[in-house]
């Protein structure tokens, strides 16, 4: 005979059975003393066994016990007490022993109560009906072969968290009233909408969707048993679905290859081929228009400068300033950069000046916006507008400043300090790197800056020399 | 909805459900914000299945069905037939977002025709996930078909909204490619593969969000003569060169419209169903493609048995394998034993001895297994050499096709 009796509450009673479990364990039950009922109001026992301490055991039993608490079958307690007990007992590796016949079963269930969460995710069913006030509102229907509502609704929360919906079932419901989940007593069909506005196209898709040549029915009662039919409004179509399939598949065999009732629209063919943006001008409305690759960045940033300009300068990206202004070198770097280019007898009037990414990437810091540096994979987002953008330009040198537009125009990561001077970029630009004019500023030493910036005019006086003597290949290729 | 929308609805969905492509797995777990709707459960959820066993899991359509390309599978080709509709990007977010709502789809698997350019339909492809995300909060799954020849930046920025990219390689050679889709190179097709796969390792490096649940690719099997292990090993370069996460394969149906250039036959659906048991063998069981033809003939699977088995009949010296020793490989080898079942075995002989009624356990394809199996309670005396052992194996096949 038991010598214990746990009641339990109607459904999923998951508090309830850790609380017995532990008092059970505390007063080193057996589990064939113990006498299980799962239909009580929710109280405890109706012994009172004194509480006992937590009882550790592994996670994977944790989240079995979750599951089959859900399961519907009167036994499920008795087989999970069962199994805590020997786990209890020494056997703590029990879980893996699948091949086990309690572990088997058990493992069953959960697979059973997973299934179920899994349909109700997929298969409910959401109906629109408006509150009075106008605010939309969603019901849906389900009936579920386990006490699965209260597991199953966090899915629903996170998926239609701006919605305002109830779900019911025979076994409870659950509502969301936009911040707040609320289970309440079980409903009935009846208190769902009858229909949707949108369930005709619904159906409409779904019979347009289906493919008669792969007529597979017992497939799809698999995978969707009719039990589940009556709650979702596009199975009224399977049937006819069903019965006119091999007719029309019958008929797109039989039918000749029809030939084409519409003439070769030809010259909507061949244009086609030109899509490539014209001028550079279609190609800026473009990146001005597109989504920036990095956070940040309120507007892109173009290059600027006349067309066939003999040098290019390709810097790393907007800053602060350039991003404000939506110019690209008129912070203090660009200011640098001019005043070097004046010693060095370069007209930035009659040079192009752009940037290998478009958009400023910065991290907000309070008020200040800190620039931060691209990365190599944001910097491939931007080179096929670098590289068309060049093209369109035609200069006879590309000149690289600094490390990320080097990066864009030689494809890889050079060092700096040992490939100055003449290079051969990709895309067969003939180009030049230096440093960045923002790297100038930064060195802390007012010496090492002099002498930097003195290396910096130097380079630019070359770069002017390589220009105006026209060894690019671009310019022999022009030429 | 209005009428009008649900007819240009059928027609762009008709036109859509030749492309198998459409899982909606691989997405990272997310949730819907605040203000926000949709979330992503990283396997993906079918919410319904139509009558040929198919998975409704994304709201499959075109943008249009009106196409200047004429490739001759397709019948949505300028030369079809076929009665052309067009979606404005504000009906499809619409649909979309209230189908959403309904729980009736898990997100968006938008293609299209090609009208005017490949980059006008990309862009216009790309404007509906960036509305979607944007202005409906939308954190579904988005899925788009890209366009090979549309210009690398739209690629750049669809990766931006969407979970997956996708082109499709559609015929298993460049030779078949040219004979029936004129407009398509395959160049640009491995191409784009390439900017796609380079962009999402790159960001998957630096935790960045680019199409984060991969590319995935279509093959048509059946348009043309090439043998199954040519599109095997089409896969195999494909998964090798570009990271696919998945290939998929798709029987070439007859079509309501169909080009006079293409055999019109029923869809070869058992086939279908052994390439894709290949490709399982070939990413996750350690398979190679010759090893899995082998188990054929001609460079062709067998249709009766699956292809581990045809492979495992043809070399039974390695048979029977002890499930209580055997290593993880060769249990993997064995006929009726899934990674699944295989990991199970592994775990639980570390604890028990396995006799035959455990494995009946472990498994669901004992009555497979058990002729190569040794357990503890069990010996196949002789049974790998039965020249009868295949017959006894082959199940009819389950009723796939009409004819
Ligand atoms: S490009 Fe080819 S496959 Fe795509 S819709 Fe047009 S005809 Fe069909």
């Amino acid at each position: 005979m038991a010598s214990h009796h746990v009641v339990l509450s109607r459904g999923a009673d998951l508090a309830g059975f850790r609380r017995a479990v532990r008092a059970l364990l505390a007063a080193s039950a057996v589990p064939d003393d113990v006498e299980w009922s799962a239909e009580g109001a929710g109280l405890f026992g109706s012994e009172a066994l004194p509480d006992g301490p937590p009882v550790a055991l592994p996670r994977a039993v944790g989240e079995l016990i979750s599951h089959v608490v859900c399961h519907s079958d009167p036994e499920r307690y008795a087989l999970l007490f069962a199994l805590v007990w020997r786990i209890q007992m020494g056997e703590r590796s029990l879980l893996e022993v699948a091949s086990d016949p309690l572990v088997h079963r058990l493992a069953l269930m959960d697979k059973a109560v997973r299934r179920d969460l899994h349909k109700m995710h997929a298969f409910l069913r959401f109906r629109r009906a408006d509150e009075e006030a106008g605010a939309e509102r969603f019901t849906a229907w389900f009936e579920p072969d386990h006490f699965i509502l209260e597991a199953a609704a966090p899915f629903f929360v996170d998926r239609f968290r701006r919605m305002r919906w109830s779900i019911l079932t025979p076994m409870g419901s659950a509502h969301w009233d936009g911040s707040e989940l609320a289970f309440g007593p079980s409903g009935r069909r009846a208190d769902a909408p009858p229909t949707d506005a949108f369930e005709a196209s619904w159906r409409g898709y779904y019979e347009s969707t289906f493919n008669p040549a792969r007529l597979n029915p017992a497939a799809m009662r698999g995978e969707m048993p009719r039990k589940y039919w009556r709650n979702m409004p596009e199975t009224a179509a399977i049937p006819a679905l069903i019965r006119s399939a091999s007719s029309r598949v019958e008929d797109m065999l039989q039918r000749e290859a029809a030939m084409p009732t519409k003439r070769d629209p030809q010259k909507a063919v061949a244009a086609m081929a030109n899509q490539d943006p014209e001028t550079l001008d279609a190609l800026n409305r473009i990146i001005a228009a597109a989504e920036p690759f990095v956070h940040g960045g309120t507007r892109a940033v173009l290059g600027e400068g006349p067309v066939g300009a003999p040098l290019a300068f390709v810097g790393e990206q907007p800053g602060d300033q350039e991003d404000v202004q939506g110019r690209p070198f008129v912070g203090p770097a660009g200011q640098l950069l001019d005043r070097a280019m004046a010693e060095a007898g370069v007209d930035r009037s009659r040079s192009y000046v752009t940037n290998a990414v478009k958009h400023f990437k910065f991290e907000q810091r309070g008020k200040r916006r800190l620039h931060q540096t691209p990365t190599a994979g944001e910097v491939k987002h931007y080179r096929w507008w670098l590289i068309r953008e060049l093209e369109f330009v035609q200069p006879r040198l590309v000149v690289a400043l600094g490390a990320t537009a080097v990066l864009a125009l030689a494809g890889k990561a050079l060092p700096i300090g040992r490939s100055r001077g003449s290079a051969q970029f990709l895309d067969g630009f003939a180009g030049f790197i230096t440093v960045h004019p923002s790297y100038l500023l930064r060195l802390p030493d007012e010496a090492a800056k002099r002498e930097a910036y003195a290396a910096f005019v130097a380079d630019l006086v070359q770069i002017h020399a390589l220009a105006a003597s026209g060894d690019g290949r671009t310019l022999s290729a022009a030429e | 909805m209005d009428t009008s929308l649900t007819v240009k609805l059928r027609i762009l969905a008709d036109a859509a459900k030749y492309d198998a492509s459409c899982a909606s797995s691989g997405a990272p777990k997310r949730a819907a914000g605040r203000e926000g709707l949709g979330s992503t459960t990283g396997a993906g959820i079918c919410h319904a299945y139509t009558p040929d066993g198919r998975c409704v899991s994304l709201l499959k359509i075109l943008m249009t069905n009106v196409c200047l390309f004429d490739c001759a599978y397709c019948i949505n080709r300028r030369s079809s037939n076929v009665r052309r509709a067009r979606f404005s990007v504000d009906e499809i977010v619409n649909v979309t977002v209230e189908f959403y709502k309904r729980n009736y789809i898990e997100g968006l698997f938008l293609s299209s025709g090609i009208i005017r350019s490949p980059d006008y339909t990309m862009e216009q492809m790309m404007l509906v996930a960036k509305r979607l995300r944007r202005d409906e909060g939308f954190a579904g799954y988005i899925h788009l078909k890209t366009i090979p020849e549309a210009s690398p930046w739209l690629i750049e920025q669809a990766g931006l909204w969407a979970d997956r990219l996708s082109v499709n390689v559609e015929l298993p050679s460049s030779q078949s490619l040219r004979r029936l889709a004129p407009e398509k190179d395959s160049a640009s097709i491995r191409t784009a593969m390439g900017q796609m796969s380079e962009r999402i390792s790159e960001a998957k490096a630096e935790r960045r969000r680019f199409a984060p649940a991969g590319q995935s690719t279509q093959i048509i099997v059946g348009a043309d003569d090439t043998t199954d292990e040519g599109v095997l090993a089409m896969s195999a370069g494909l998964y090798d060169g570009f990271r696919l996460n998945r290939v998929y394969y798709s029987a070439f149906s007859p079509i309501p419209a169909a080009s006079p250039v293409l055999p019109i036959k029923p869809p070869q659906l058992i086939r279908e169903n052994r390439l894709y048991q290949a490709d399982w063998l070939l990413r996750h069981y350690g398979f190679t493609v010759p090893e899995i033809v082998a188990g054929g003939a001609g460079g062709m699977l067998d249709l009766e048995i699956d292809p581990k088995l045809a492979w495992a009949l043809k070399h039974r010296e390695r048979y029977p394998v002890d499930v209580n020793s055997a290593e993880r490989e060769l249990l993997l080898r064995v006929p009726g034993l899934g990674k699944r079942a295989v990991d199970r075995i592994v775990a639980a002989r570390r604890w028990t001895t396995l006799r035959l009624a455990d494995v009946a356990r472990l498994t669901a394809g004992l009555k497979r297994a058990r002729p190569f199996l040794i357990a503890a309670d069990h010996r196949p005396v002789g049974l790998t050499d039965r020249l009868d052992l295949r017959a006894r194996l082959v199940t009819p096949p389950r009723q796939l096709s009409l004819f």
